[in-house]
């Protein structure tokens, strides 16, 4: 399945891919909105000063995710992304304690969120591959 | 501390109801102009240190950013303007010599926007590029003045090398060194990918380039840094570099601490030790000394690689051209005055040399006076910033154009002119790895073949307007342009008529 | 010919139990014996379905579909009496038998009850393990009522919190001097006691039931606690009974080993109802948590399958939040201690021969699951930039061999 990797190469370390994710999700219609607001994003950047790179859910074949949740709130698609109903998260944060990248999180309002390609919100593919300034962020099959 | 003289040349405008403090403008600004302070949650600026490179402006998620000059202005005076009364401030508190790059800035002529292209009526009709071939396709080199023959009555093909370029525009010689690795991948690809040519400057050829050899030009300037055997015989040609539309007349000198790593190995000097490209080239006093070096060169590569001769666009211009085509050199490159540099002393770059459309109409029709034309072909650079600017040099007589400033803005060049601090913001022109990365040359290069792609297509469209299906039908083709606001003088040294006439 | 399946049980394990045979057989027949009469759920679910987080229809495990899809017969509301090994078969409660090729014991736990005196008086009192308990408890309480929960481990709490804001008010006691005594150190379940407290919940310690009269519990210390519902919530034990009677090792929970294999031939066991190895501490213990419970299934159904798979890195861990404070605990608090602490967060890593062993956060949980993976995966500590990753886990300083070969070959 096609997924979002990064090139470490190419990372700049700007971060937008952070407030590209956190607007797409937010269903904000400007960016501007998301001023004073704490954001959660699917995405984040790690590294130090010389390396960076950006990490998302990996939709693992086989994700500890899935057989942690208690609410059967995750699961996968049939294209196998890693998906989540939140409105069946009950904020165990059982997920939280088992995914390997740290991947998943606290959405703000008591359940988790991770990313889903961003194939749920108005973005239609992933926010922070089209806004990479560096193309350090792709979504392609590996 | 002393007063600083200078106020900050630009103001960073933040529009505070869409910032968001995400602090990319932070992260981005290699001059440290932004900052975050955690006491109030917002955005702060240091504008003395901004020069407006406009990262932070184009990778502003919410466009809360500009950046405007700075209202706050000296007294208005026509003879002591500001820029000229701050550089004496500067001089007065460092005691040195002022350092620019890019191209002259200053509002002399450009004769580019006086010229006017022809295009047929009625009579001679024009052609549709988009339903006729077109040819774009140009040859450099030496040519044969007639048809020459063997004895059994067979053409002669032996021809000297020539460079075949799909369109007449070449990227013209930046060094590694004064631009990052990531630009000159992205120049090599675009080359290749457009059957043209890029130029590697004086500072060598880096060993993962090799393989671009096929549309590379090697060159050899006084310095002589990274020139070795393998290094003449990588290239499709070897330039030998006389001097630099932006400072002729004088050397180059690459800091020290610009030499690291990669740089120093593929100049082949210490790392951390200057490169300083000695204003002459220490062997050549005489077109005779110069006709040495182009046989040199010719002598190592076996005669199978044409050599390019480059002068910068000076006084006696027609006279140098004219004893370079007696040289054995195969192409003339003329650089003039408002071609870019990565740094050079800003009073010579302000005030030394000639605007390219003059030397060129000169060099060409002393040549033709000559008979000696067809010995060399001409390539002009010096700012060429599109496809019109082209066209017309073309009919002014040049075989093609070498073109950097605009190949530079492609990438991402902004031209805020100090490529001499190292700090470029868009990867360009620095060898600082955290800011060379920010050029992908996937990006890059397509960018490049975007652009050149675009000036074909507008080069064939002001063909097809002339009534001219050939590049090689318009060179030289003088009829084709008319001036506008151009005194006797000029329009004789160009070799044109006035607009209506 | 298509081999019978049969599992005991219809939780966690059970889930994994089946979607580990059908990975590797299709054809074989699967039968579920299931003692409640709902489809697969999570019971840590319950206290969400108290607090209205989570409704009964959207409880289950798995989607609707998922017993047909996978060609699945529940037997609902049976137990299984025994298994009669030598004849291959599980004898149910009505006498029904069901021959079996392999059988999965994923029978879980029971709640404990203490023989406390007077416990017969009380009219209104629940353990709280199953839906059922959860629609019963609901049944009983009101804005008025006053309930008193016996026990501050997991169950009582999650109970209580399921409860807050629909009750009068909730008492909770416990023999032991802290809140979950099982999983937190003094220091954590102090800062979860505060927290309970806060939002006004009632904590009696080091305190419990002596003896039950009608609505009074008559507390060790003298005091005397009047309520309207009881809750019991004093501890579970592993549902062992089934493989002990047919003469299979058992301790406190079912034997198994690493192919979640019992010492009966054909007669495997996963979830709350086994004990195995805690890799993070080498020693055998019952880990009734729900991932483990998932995973060894999952291992139990593809060896039952067939296959030879192990299922060796498993280790007790807990997400537990109240009131939004939330707490995780991993492995065994042993060896070298890293602490932070502030006045909303603790930290504490446990490292031991160049491994991290286990870990308690509190307050601050934000990528928890990468000091898991250390753990659960053995990593070397010393191959990797441990001291960063200390003060805030991250995948960058496991070294980029590590992170090209597991974010996708480019970094």
């Amino acid at each position: 399945m096609k997924r979002v990797y990064v090139n470490e190469k190419w990372c700049l370390g700007c971060h937008l891919c952070e407030y590209n994710c956190a607007f797409a999700n937010s269903g904000l219609k400007d960016m501007a909105k998301l001023k004073g607001k704490e954001i959660y994003p699917r995405i984040r950047v790690e590294g130090d000063d010389k390396i960076t790179f950006a990490i998302s859910c990996r939709h693992c074949e086989d994700p500890i995710c899935i057989k942690s949740c208690i609410s059967g709130a995750l699961s996968k698609t049939p294209d196998g992304m890693v998906e989540i109903d939140k409105s069946r998260c009950v904020g165990c944060l059982t997920c939280v304690l088992v995914c390997p990248y740290g991947a998943v999180i606290q959405d703000g309002d008591g359940a988790v969120q991770k990313c889903e390609l961003c194939l749920k919100n108005s973005s239609g593919a992933p926010a922070c591959v089209a806004g990479c300034p560096n193309n350090a962020i792709v979504y392609e099959e590996r | 501390m002393a007063i600083n003289f200078v106020n900050p040349e630009f103001e960073v405008v933040r529009n505070p109801n869409r910032c968001i403090a995400c602090r990319v403008c932070e992260r981005q600004c290699s001059n440290g102009v932004h900052s975050f302070d955690p006491e109030t949650g917002t955005m702060m600026s240091d504008e003395t240190k901004c020069v407006d490179c406009q990262r932070c402006v184009a990778l502003c998620p919410t466009r809360a950013l500009k950046i405007v000059k700075n209202e706050c202005q000296l007294r208005e005076n026509a003879n002591w303007q500001q820029d000229t009364i701050y550089e004496i401030y500067k001089q007065a508190g460092s005691g040195g010599v002022l350092l620019s790059s890019m191209g002259n800035p200053k509002p002399l002529p450009v004769y580019w926007d006086k010229i006017l292209i022809n295009a047929s009526q009625v009579t001679n009709p024009p052609i549709d590029p988009l339903r006729e071939p077109m040819e774009t396709k140009v040859f450099l080199g030496k040519k044969p003045i007639m048809p020459e023959r063997n004895p059994d009555g067979s053409l002669k093909t032996n021809l000297a090398p020539q460079l075949e370029l799909s369109m007449p525009v070449m990227f013209s010689a930046m060094s590694y060194g004064s631009i990052s690795y990531n630009a000159h991948e992205s120049l090599a690809r675009a080359a290749e990918n457009l059957g043209i040519y890029y130029n590697t400057g004086e500072g060598g050829l880096h060993e993962d380039f090799y393989k671009y050899g096929a549309n590379t030009i090697v060159q050899v300037a006084s310095g002589r840094f990274g020139v070795h055997e393998d290094y003449l015989s990588a290239g499709a040609a070897i330039e030998i570099k006389m001097g630099q539309g932006a400072k002729p007349g004088i050397g180059g000198h690459l800091p020290g601490k610009k030499i690291v790593g990669d740089v120093s190995r593929t100049r082949m000097i210490p790392e951390g030790s200057d490169a300083i490209s000695p204003a002459p080239h220490h062997d050549i006093y005489s077109i005779e000394d110069l006709r040495q070096l182009v046989y040199s060169l010719k002598e190592a590569t076996q005669y199978t690689k044409p050599v390019i001769v480059k002068v910068a666009a000076v006084h006696n211009i027609a006279a140098i051209a004219s004893g370079i085509a007696r040289s054995g050199a195969d192409i003339i490159a003329i650089d003039g005055f408002r071609g870019g540099t990565g740094a050079a002393p800003t009073r010579i770059r302000d005030n030394v040399g000639i605007p390219i459309e003059l030397a060129l109409a000169s060099v060409d029709q002393r040549l033709r006076d000559e008979g000696i034309r067809n010995n060399v072909s001409l390539v002009v650079g010096g700012s060429i910033r599109s496809a019109s600017d082209v066209v017309k040099a073309v009919a002014l007589g040049a075989d093609a154009c070498y073109v950097a400033t605009a190949a530079l803005l492609a990438l991402g060049c902004h031209l805020c002119r100090t490529c001499h601090t190292g700090n470029c913001n868009w990867g360009i022109a620095t060898q600082k790895p955290e800011l060379v990365k920010r050029l992908n040359p996937d990006i890059g290069s397509q960018r490049l073949i975007n652009l050149m792609t675009a000036w074909q297509h507008e080069i064939k469209e002001l063909m097809g307007g002339m009534g001219i299906n050939s590049i090689e039908a318009l060179r030289g083709n003088r009829l084709m342009l008319r001036g506008v606001n151009l005194n006797e003088k000029e329009l004789e040294i160009l070799g044109i008529s006035h607009a209506g006439e | 010919m298509a081999k019978k399946y049969v599992i005991i049980g219809n939780g966690t394990a059970a889930v994994g139990c089946i979607e580990g045979i059908r990975a590797n057989d299709k054809d074989g027949s699967i039968t579920v014996i299931s003692a409640e009469k709902h489809p697969a759920y999570c019971r840590p679910l319950i206290s969400y379905y108290l607090e209205g987080k989570a409704v009964p229809e959207r409880m289950s495990y798995r989607p609707d579909d998922f017993y047909g899809k996978n060609g699945v017969k529940v037997i609902y509301g049976e137990s299984a009496e025994k298994i009669d090994a030598d004849k291959k078969q599980v004898v149910l409660e009505s006498g029904e038998k069901i021959p079996y090729d392999s059988v999965c014991v994923a029978a879980g736990s029971r709640p404990l009850v203490p023989p406390f005196e007077g416990l017969d008086t009380v009219p209104v009192k629940f353990p709280f393990m199953t839906l059922d308990d959860a629609q019963n408890l609901e049944g009983a309480i009101s804005e008025d009522s006053d309930v008193f929960i016996v026990g501050t481990g997991l169950i009582g709490l999650k109970c209580a919190e399921g409860l807050y804001g629909r009750v009068k008010s909730i008492t909770v006691c416990d023999l032991a001097d802290r809140v979950m005594p099982s999983i937190l150190d003094t220091e954590t379940a102090e800062m979860m006691k505060k927290r309970l407290e806060d939002n006004g919940l009632k904590l009696m310690l080091s305190d419990t039931a002596t003896k039950f009269d009608g609505n009074v519990a008559y507390m060790k210390s003298g005091a005397e606690v009047k309520f309207d519902v009881l809750v019991l919530a004093v501890g579970v034990r592993a549902n062992i009974s089934l493989v002990k009677d047919a003469g299979g090792d058992c301790g406190r929970g079912i034997t198994v080993d690493n192919h979640m294999a019992t010492s009966l031939p054909d007669i495997y066991a996963a979830g709350d109802c086994t004990e195995s190895m805690d890799y993070s501490s080498g020693n055998v213990k019952v880990m009734a948590i729900m991932p483990n419970a998932y995973m060894q299934g999952h291992c139990a159904g593809e060896n039952m399958a067939g296959k030879d798979v192990t299922f060796d890195n498993g280790i007790p861990m807990n997400a537990i939040g109240f009131f939004g404070f939330h707490v995780m605990s991993a492995g065994t608090p042993d060896g070298e201690l890293y602490e932070e602490k502030s006045d909303s967060h603790i930290k504490k890593l446990f490292t031991k021969d160049d491994r991290l062993v286990g870990f308690i956060l509190a307050g601050d949980t934000t990528r928890a699951g990468i000091y898991t993976n250390l753990i659960r995966n053995g990593i070397s500590l010393s191959s990797i930039d441990f001291d960063t990753i200390k003060t805030a886990p991250n995948i960058f300083s496991f070294g980029q061999e590590y992170c090209r070969n597991s974010l996708g070959g480019v970094v």
